[in-house]
């Protein structure tokens, strides 16, 4: 398992279709993919789950992916976080 | 029995009604034995494998009729029924209850839906709605109940419901839809904006006509005037088939009119456009003659709707009205949100005097994030045609600077990243504050143009709040101090050598015409559909006595002085539409 810390540049934060856009990246993945913020744990591949955690611009997270393809999982989920524009 | 509510597009139907109730739905709660769970699993995820099909198949209708510009809902719903969090809960409880499906499902829902439902967030807490939708149509499938829908419609009704989701007209058959009536909504809702894209006649904010009516009960719609009749009387039918007759005739005649340049009879030339809230209402330009867009409304994005539209999402809806409108022009009015029209993903305040408050370019301004980004998706796409912008509710000539330079601002940023833009764009304020009006002359020095939002204007200058029914009586369009406010810009406008436009509902009141024509109005912008009728009045008079009959109206002291002179002057004009 890799994990990494960082904080949301992405403009919208993860609401609304953000979310939705983040979980449809995710799936692509076989990794499981989590994240966590204020020690609350959200399975990263549920709207549900995400959407309860509330991430907004400038939260800090931290992102813990495991898999076969977890590094490239992490680069994309970092990279898609980090943008400031969709 | 007569209902009133608000016209929300024209024309007459008499017709059989549908009424769309919503059901109930009663869930069953049993055992399941425990070497029968994983069945009643497999009996779950056939059922999400049913209701997926049927959203993809929505989803894909939604997209080909209301263009991708649309808000898609229907992605959110698919990956709330994909959710694997979710799925883990709900198979769970069935196999650690040894409960049936359906009793699993509402649990769960309920329970998620009353969380979100208690979030602060406004974005969160309309999430609850989604998730209850997704649950609803999982439970209608595990229960073999047939969603009632506009699908399968046998024969041509008027639909009654107490409120149209995309999801529903989505799925209508529209061939045998005949009009709309509704409990809720008003002119910019779902139900109003689909009405007048498909040209059928509609009432909505009927109260509660689905309790007054059954499937099958005779109807009339009459969407000039705002109401419906339910089981009307023979005499009451027979005066409407006349009219319905009255109006076919009347609408061949205006269609003659359609290539007919709007030009008195002494060569004076008006600009007749049309006010539009969809892109994809700019194909109505051709059919009614319109001579391009004088407002096209934006807000329409920003409403019904849970997130944040994009850059491109706004590009590519102004590019497909500007390039389709072309070679006409199009007017787009930047964001004008607030007072009764509100979203809810911008978090605004409430307000008390919300009409007086945080609003349209008085929002902009503050919030230069949103403002920068509508602009540059204006910018964009105005090399794909001919492109204006107009600021709305302008107070003072500081705002419209401070506006100005935003534009600027974006500008350079589109010249820094490339990005081309049409180098012809005019800017208009629109004036609907008194003290825009007043200094219209300050004003002008800044812009190519003045577009007078009447319905606003009015409002402000006679200090009458439209919504409240004990003074609406002081709503008056024709009255003394409104016709010296139009004269004063109007005449401002023309010292400084720039137009003015009338973009509010009295544009396209023919009763009203004659004045605006008289006042020196350059251009009037109205729903399409009343083009033809304005344009027939135009012709038939000399700019002169239009300006005689104004000098006239403005003489009388009183609002019921200037309109009956007005009725009487149009008289001799027998065909136009009179309501029964």
């Amino acid at each position: 398992m890799i994990e990494k810390q960082l904080k949301i540049k992405h403009k919208w934060g993860l609401h609304a279709r953000p979310a939705g856009k983040f979980i449809r990246l995710t799936a692509k993945f076989n990794s499981d993919v989590y994240l966590e913020k204020d020690g609350e744990k959200a399975n990263g591949k549920s709207i549900l789950e995400i959407l309860s955690l509330a991430l907004e611009y400038g939260s800090s997270v931290k992102i813990m992916v495991n898999g076969k393809d977890e590094e490239d999982a992490l680069k994309t989920i970092e990279q898609f976080l980090l943008q400031e524009e969709e | 029995m007569l209902i009133r509510g608000v016209p929300a597009s024209p024309g007459i139907v008499i017709g059989k009604a549908f009424v769309l109730k919503p059901e109930t739905l009663a869930i069953p709660k049993y055992k399941v034995p425990q070497k029968e769970v994983t069945q009643e699993i497999k009996r779950y995820m056939d059922a999400l494998a049913l209701t997926r099909k049927e959203l993809a198949t929505i989803q894909k209708r939604v997209e080909k009729e209301l263009g991708e510009s649309y808000p898609d809902i229907f992605s959110a719903h698919i990956l709330i029924l994909d959710d694997p969090s979710l799925r883990e809960k709900i198979t769970k409880i069935i196999e650690e209850e040894n409960v049936n499906a359906e009793h699993a499902i509402s649990q769960v829902l309920e329970k998620i839906s009353s969380t979100f439902s208690h979030m602060e967030d406004s974005y969160l807490k309309e999430r609850a709605g989604d998730f209850k939708d997704v649950g609803r149509r999982i439970l209608k499938n595990l229960l073999g109940r047939k969603e009632e829908t506009l699908s399968g419609l046998k024969s041509r009704v008027v639909v009654v419901a107490h409120d149209l989701a995309p999801s529903e007209t989505a799925q209508m058959d529209k061939k045998n839809v005949l009009g709309f009536a509704t409990d809720v909504g008003g002119r910019t809702s779902h139900t109003a904006i689909m009405a007048r894209s498909l040209t059928i006649p509609a009432v909505v904010g009927l109260g509660n006509i689905t309790q007054r009516i059954e499937s099958g009960e005779d109807i009339i719609i009459d969407g000039h005037e705002g109401v419906a009749i339910i089981n009307p009387q023979k005499s009451t039918l027979e005066r409407y088939l006349d009219k319905k007759k009255q109006l076919a005739v009347l609408e061949k005649k205006l269609n003659k009119l359609k290539k007919a340049p709007a030009q008195t009879t002494d060569g004076h030339k008006i600009s007749l456009m049309a006010n539009i809230e969809l892109p994809k209402e700019v194909e109505l330009l051709e059919r009614y003659g319109a001579e391009g867009v004088g407002l096209y409304r934006t807000e329409f994005f920003f409403l019904n709707r849970s997130d944040m539209p994009s850059e491109e999402e706004q590009f590519h809806a102004y590019k497909y009205a500007v390039e389709r409108a072309y070679p006409l022009p199009v007017v787009i009015r930047t964001l004008d949100l607030g007072g009764d029209k509100f979203a809810s993903i911008l978090e605004t305040p409430k307000e008390i005097n919300p009409f007086l408050g945080w609003r349209a370019i008085r929002f902009c301004l503050a919030r230069p994030d949103i403002f920068k980004m509508q602009l540059r998706a204006i910018l964009r796409a105005s090399v794909y045609g001919k492109v204006s912008i107009m600021y709305p509710l302008i107070s003072t000539l500081h705002e419209v600077k401070q506006a100005n330079k935003i534009l600027q601002e974006v500008k350079m940023e589109l010249r820094k990243e490339k990005k081309p833009f049409s180098k012809d764009i005019k800017i208009g304020a629109m004036i609907e504050t008194p003290s825009a009006a007043i200094t219209a002359d300050l004003i002008a020095e800044e812009v190519d143009f003045f577009s007078i939002g009447t319905n606003d204007l009015i409002q402000y200058a006679m200090a009458v709040d439209r919504i409240n029914e004990k003074i609406a009586y002081l709503y008056q369009p024709a009255s003394p101090a409104v016709l010296r406010f139009i004269k004063h810009i109007v005449d401002s406008g023309h010292r400084k050598g720039i137009k003015t436009a009338v973009c509010g509902e009295i544009a396209g009141d023919i009763n009203l015409t004659l004045m605006l024509l008289g006042l020196g109005v350059d251009e009037l912008s109205m729903g399409p559909v009343a083009i033809p009728e304005v344009k027939q009045i135009i012709r038939s008079v000399s700019i002169e006595e239009t300006r005689k009959i104004t000098e006239k109206a403005m003489s009388f002291d009183s609002t019921e002085k200037v309109v009956s002179y007005l009725k009487s002057v149009k008289k001799p004009l027998q065909l136009l539409y009179e309501p029964p």
